[in-house]
């Protein structure tokens, strides 16, 4: 395994740990997850999951069955943006259904695919609770809500120049 | 009708802040509740408040409260359930993000109320934004003296800690969100024993919503029988109601519980009305799990009285002809909306968020969705009207939670309000693929 955080986020997992009682740091699993994938770049490989399993001190089961659970978590590599549109009720009956075949088409992608330059992941995601402002979509820690096309646009426009991972933790 | 009180000082330009939120009045309930009151004093005023749980299911918090188990030498837990992801409902992220500071003062007064020396709040790890929020508060707290040892200098000790989910519907489900918090998949737990006898760590331990934990601090400092002044009947109090769909004003309004429904709707001061001019169709008045309720059930109860928002108006009818007041998700259908689209979205969400322990909940809600969607897309056959019913009727009341109940009744509520409507989309299959059904479920309420 060759996989390491750096001290940061190292000395962050550290602290998370003591946040819970004694012999019960097994409850920092989730927050340490969300760092490992910001730290490894917005997914959680084998060997990332392992990495974690060490941290903490428990069996790497215990991780896989975990992370395995959240769809905050990836089991898969994915852009350095996710572009995660909400599509649940509300949001559905105000625009999220063609704000999904706007950004389809203009990243000529099909939901749940990857732009060719490894820039933008797309996905449809369940209530994100912004269900006043919707069509809305959440891309690493931020929401943008009460989207239109234009919006749509100077959004990715922003995303593509800042040319980075974006995270839910936003430790990076 | 329009009294506030989580929301009184929202407006407050850096209410956000300790300095600001301290000079309005805050964390007066902490120092009341640790001067001047027992433990047991601040449960009196809470059982007395006659305050129902905010989350969605309305058991009274006083009561929640008195179940809490107290063995000598075991620690106790308070959890929040910032957990927030019933569809519909976004008022505990507009809460914790505009005033922060009401939902720690809530936390260390019940805390202390609770004899917890460790509480969380358990956040669904979308809104990461708003644990950095807490965070920030939270450290303001402890630099305050109203977070640490001995708070204020009354011998009390607490500490408070954020806890991020990773998105899953499920935790919001007490033993669930337990179940996360210790790091394990959010599969809830066969009940009994309760939270409140082997909760947290097995320990004795007690869930509230974040909305129901702000609400503690005014009640303790108005007195438990003012603050059930407020209101109407067992209906006590203010809610904070999410306010979504086609209507002009979408948003967060506190009410006083009692308010009537049709003056939510149409008042310039809530929701304004519907978009565009156009008529109201139906609501569904508490989260995508309530019963779904066509325009002239919403506005007037089977008996023709005034509906109101009020738990026991809402719910009057039982599930024939009422809803619930749930978790105050307010979603509202104008003339145009297809109610078989929207149950198979909501099928889709069940479906997707369903744990997969239970049968009945695994397989029914993917059932449901499947023919939903055939449905929807006019492959329908006029059987699969009962099938669906057969099959939300095979989960309800057969699974270990309440996701299942909740998968169940939008679907069984929309066949029972709009079935022409399901029926119409079988039968014309092809022109169902083109426009819309109307209104036709929904005419009595045609007047406005």
């Amino acid at each position: 395994m060759n996989l390491a955080f750096s001290e940061e986020a190292l000395t962050l997992s550290k602290a998370l740990m003591k946040r819970y009682p004694e012999g019960k740091h097994k409850s920092a699993l989730i927050p340490i997850l969300h760092i490992a994938q910001a730290e490894f770049n917005g997914w959680l490989s084998s060997d990332a999951m392992d990495y974690v399993a060490s941290i903490i001190g428990i069996k790497p089961i215990e991780v896989y069955e975990v992370a395995s659970f959240y769809s905050m978590f990836n089991m898969q590599p994915v852009g350095k943006c996710s572009l995660e549109v909400c599509h649940t009720g509300p949001c559905a009956i105000n625009g999220a259904e063609s704000l999904i075949s706007y950004l389809e088409n203009k990243l000529n992608i099909k939901l749940g695919q990857t732009t060719a330059d490894g820039m933008f992941t797309l996905k449809a995601v369940e209530c994100l609770g912004s269900c006043g402002s919707a069509p809305m979509l959440q891309c690493g820690v931020n929401y943008y809500e009460n989207l239109t096309n234009e919006k749509a646009d100077e959004l990715i426009n922003r995303l593509t120049a800042e040319n980075r991972l974006q995270s839910y933790t936003d430790i990076k | 009708m329009s009294r506030k009180i989580l929301l009184e000082h929202i407006d407050v330009p850096g209410i956000n802040t300790f300095d600001t939120y301290r000079k309005m009045g805050g964390y007066r309930s902490v120092e009341k509740a640790l001067k001047t009151m027992s433990p047991e004093d601040v449960v009196e005023e809470v059982k007395k408040s006659g305050m129902r749980g905010r989350g969605g299911a309305g058991f009274p918090t006083g009561m929640k409260w008195s179940f809490l188990a107290k063995p000598v030498g075991v620690p106790r837990y308070l959890v929040c359930n910032a957990d927030e992801s019933e569809p519909g409902t976004f008022k505990d992220r507009y809460l914790m993000e505009k005033i922060p500071h009401g939902l720690i003062e809530g936390m260390i007064t019940s805390s202390y109320a609770l004899g917890a020396n460790t509480s969380y709040i358990y956040i669904r790890g979308e809104y990461f934004y708003i644990l950095r929020i807490l965070e920030k508060a939270i450290a303001e707290a402890y630099a305050n003296g109203f977070l640490g040892k001995n708070i204020l200098g009354s011998g009390y000790d607490l500490d408070l800690y954020v806890h991020p989910g990773a998105g899953a519907y499920i935790c919001g489900e007490e033993t669930a969100l337990l179940e996360s918090l210790e790091g394990k998949r959010g599969n809830p737990r066969v009940k009994p024993p309760f939270p409140a006898i082997a909760g947290l760590y097995a320990c004795p331990t007690v869930v509230n919503n974040v909305e129901t934990i702000a609400a503690i601090a005014p009640i303790v400092n108005m007195g438990g029988d003012e603050y059930a002044k407020i209101g109407i009947g067992r209906s006590t109090g203010t809610k904070l109601i999410s306010a979504s769909g086609h209507i002009n004003n979408p948003g967060i309004y506190e009410i006083e519980l009692g308010l009537p429904v049709e003056e939510f709707i149409y008042s310039d001061k809530y929701c304004g009305g519907i978009k565009n001019n156009k008529k109201l169709k139906a609501v569904v008045a508490g989260g995508s799990s309530v019963p779904i309720l066509p325009a002239n059930l919403i506005l007037k109860t089977a008996n023709n009285e005034e509906r109101l928002m009020s738990y026991e108006s809402l719910s009057d009818g039982g599930f024939v002809s009422g809803t619930m007041l749930g978790s105050g998700g307010f979603v509202v259908y104008d003339e145009d909306s297809c109610i078989v689209r929207n149950t198979w979205n909501f099928a889709r969400f069940y479906h997707h968020e369903s744990c997969g322990q239970c049968s009945p909940c695994r397989e029914g809600t993917g059932w449901m969705e499947k023919v939903l969607h055939r449905i929807e897309y006019g492959h329908g056959k006029l059987s699969d009207i009962d099938l669906l019913v057969e099959v939300s009727k095979k989960i309800e009341g057969n699974t270990i939670c309440p996701l299942g109940d909740a998968a169940a009744w939008p679907v069984a509520s929309a066949i029972r309000h709009f079935r022409e409507e399901f029926e119409w989309h079988i039968k014309e299959a092809t022109l169902s693929q083109s426009r819309n059904f109307g209104l036709l479920a929904a005419h009595e309420a045609l007047v406005k």
